[in-house]
């Protein structure tokens, strides 16, 4: 019905691309499906277009980015840029829109690398405009080169808002201050897992620079903050919240928020591959082996979207979910395969040893696990966390049956930005495990279409197939 | 009328200029911009009233995950701002509760 490939992968974010460049040095066919104008996934936006300057502000990590877009240079490699995948089959047919026209595909391999979301981080206010998360300040300083309005607030946890703040520094910018929200409890519950992150200290030594940066530029830094609230009229005017058994308002105009991130589970929910719940990194992520192999065979999952553990590793799992696809389609054998992943094995387990120090330290506030009764949970169909509880109290047992209570999870972004905290608002209602209360059922299309898109798909091949009359 | 607050561009942003419009008013943007940052850059922090309570959203993840930056784009209903691209000519209008069904999109 469609064109075939040997591989499709699925994000071209640093997972996507590094499996694209063993794929694509073997000669395989591989088409890099990716949503965005360019290469580069989440973590690298704009690499290939950015300028010096830019580069500079945003450090070189960031910069080292551009080493993974080689990959794309291989004959047999084709990069579908602007892609909206809206379905993905157990049959391996791959469903997209692209420029308001649908198209399938079907492949031997599917690779999934559609990276991570931020975690939501629900609490009174955060739907004003003016609030966004700090991954979309983020990115528009990396695509367009903009600072927010001033005074600009960053609140949350998780390094990505010491990271921001010291990104902006870079470029000039002074933000107005830092509220975090990471628990005092956490370092008490973080400490035991340093010894392991001394041995990887390379994200230690980077957070504690980014830190004495801030520091030295005078940015208040209020700790171990707890009931924030946004307020203002159409717009973000200021933060409450308490630190330091204090109450405090800071006037603001833009407000940066991070919970930290999570898996993308879109494809692998919708495809119903074996989930399994992460207490540390307080999310789900499908069950995959060393290789990304899923419990469906022909799928994989590299990146962020397998587990969180940040865009080097997701280099190397992309790279060892490659070999692995090489050895299924005979390009080469076991032992190749073996002797090729060891550098990335060892690199992928490096990268691994910093990770639960850094999970236990930035484990989310329960405030926003487990929002106040009036804090919208569902931005999309404006249902609060009272409301949540109010359908278990008549008998909702899970997500999916919320759904029908309520229409929670029902709107465009699909339970991207709800999906977890209606989840623990009724596994803590229920006094169960977030295993047991379970998510949402995700079902396709995964993005909205038109149906005028739907329409135009070529369905010609289709015909032929068609017995004769 | 409360200020306009705005994003900046860092001067080392150049490059061509695009020309569109947001609900009849002039915006100029940069080649290669998505209509969500053209619009922040122009002190449009909202471009949407929800279609459940009408209350005001503007752009939230600019990576294609929210639809809190949905606007009409040329007609058409329901585009995301952060994942479409400034053309020049382009004409972008606010989303006001929820869309009307006897005028759909524009062909």
């Amino acid at each position: 019905m469609s064109e075939r490939f040997d591989v499709a992968i699925i994000g071209a974010g640093p997972a996507g691309l590094a499996a694209a460049g063993v794929l694509g040095q073997a000669g395989c066919s591989v088409t890099l499906l990716d949503e965005q104008a360019e290469p580069g996934g989440q973590i690298y936006r704009g690499i290939g277009s950015a300028s010096g300057p830019r580069k500079s502000v945003l450090g070189a990590d960031y910069a080292a980015g551009a080493s993974l877009l080689p990959s794309l240079a291989h004959d047999s490699v084709t990069h579908i840029a602007g892609a909206t995948v809206w379905e993905v089959t157990p049959e391996r047919d791959i469903y997209y829109s692209q420029a308001g026209k649908a198209s399938g595909l079907k492949a031997e391999h599917v690779l999934v690398a559609t990276g991570a979301t931020e975690r939501p981080m629900p609490f009174p206010g955060w739907t004003l405009p003016g609030v966004m998360t700090a991954g979309a300040g983020q990115i528009l300083l990396k695509t367009a080169g903009m600072l927010p309005p001033s005074p600009c607030v960053l609140a949350g946890s998780g390094p990505l808002l010491f990271l921001i703040a010291a990104q902006y520094l870079a470029a000039g910018f002074k933000i107005d201050a830092i509220v975090e929200t990471t628990p005092r409890g956490n370092l008490a519950k973080a400490l035991p897992h340093l010894p392991g992150a001394l041995l990887n200290n390379k994200y230690l030594r980077k957070g504690l620079a980014m830190l004495a940066s801030l520091r030295k530029a005078g940015i208040p830094h209020y700790k171990a903050s707890t009931s924030l609230v946004a307020e203002g009229d159409g717009q973000v005017e200021a933060l409450k919240f308490t630190s330091g058994g204090k109450p405090h308002r800071l006037a603001c105009a833009s407000l940066l928020i991070h919970n930290g991130v999570v898996p993308n589970v879109q494809i692998s929910r919708s495809l119903n591959l074996d989930h399994a719940w992460d207490s540390l990194q307080h999310c789900w992520h499908p069950v995959t082996d060393a290789s990304g192999a899923t419990s469906l065979a022909g799928f994989r999952v590299a990146g962020d979207g397998g587990g969180i553990a940040g865009a080097e590793a997701a280099a190397h799992g992309g790279r060892l979910a490659a070999l692995a696809i090489l050895e299924d389609l005979g390009k080469i054998t076991g032992g190749e395969r073996q002797a090729r992943s060891s550098d990335d094995s060892a690199a992928l387990k490096w990268h691994g040893r910093a990770r639960p120090f850094l999970d236990a330290l930035y484990a989310p506030a329960r405030e926003f696990l487990e929002p106040a009764d009036s804090t919208i949970v569902c931005r999309c169909e404006e249902v609060t966390a009272g409301k949540i509880r109010e359908f278990v109290d008549l008998g909702c047992l899970g997500p999916n049956q919320a759904k029908s209570f309520g229409r929670a999870g029902m709107g465009p972004c699909q339970g991207r930005y709800c999906g977890l905290t209606v989840s623990s608002v009724i596994a803590a209602k229920l006094g169960k495990e977030m295993d047991e209360v379970g998510y949402y059922r995700i079902r396709p299309p995964l993005k909205p279409i038109t149906l005028r898109e739907l329409a135009s798909m070529d369905l010609d091949d289709d015909a032929d197939e068609r017995p004769a009359a | 009328m409360r200020n306009v607050l705005h994003f900046k561009r860092l001067d080392e942003a150049s490059g061509d200029t695009v020309e569109l419009t947001f609900e009849g008013e002039p915006v100029t943007a940069r080649a290669g911009e998505t209509v969500a940052a053209a619009l922040l850059a122009a002190g449009h922090i909202s471009g949407r009233q929800t279609p459940v309570s009408g209350s005001p959203r503007g752009p939230y993840c600019m990576m294609g995950a929210c639809f809190d930056c949905l606007v009409e784009i040329d007609g058409e209903a329901n585009r995301q701002g952060c994942m479409t691209q400034v053309r020049d000519g382009m004409v972008v209008r606010r989303m006001t509760g929820a869309r009307d069904v006897d005028r759909g999109s524009a062909a």
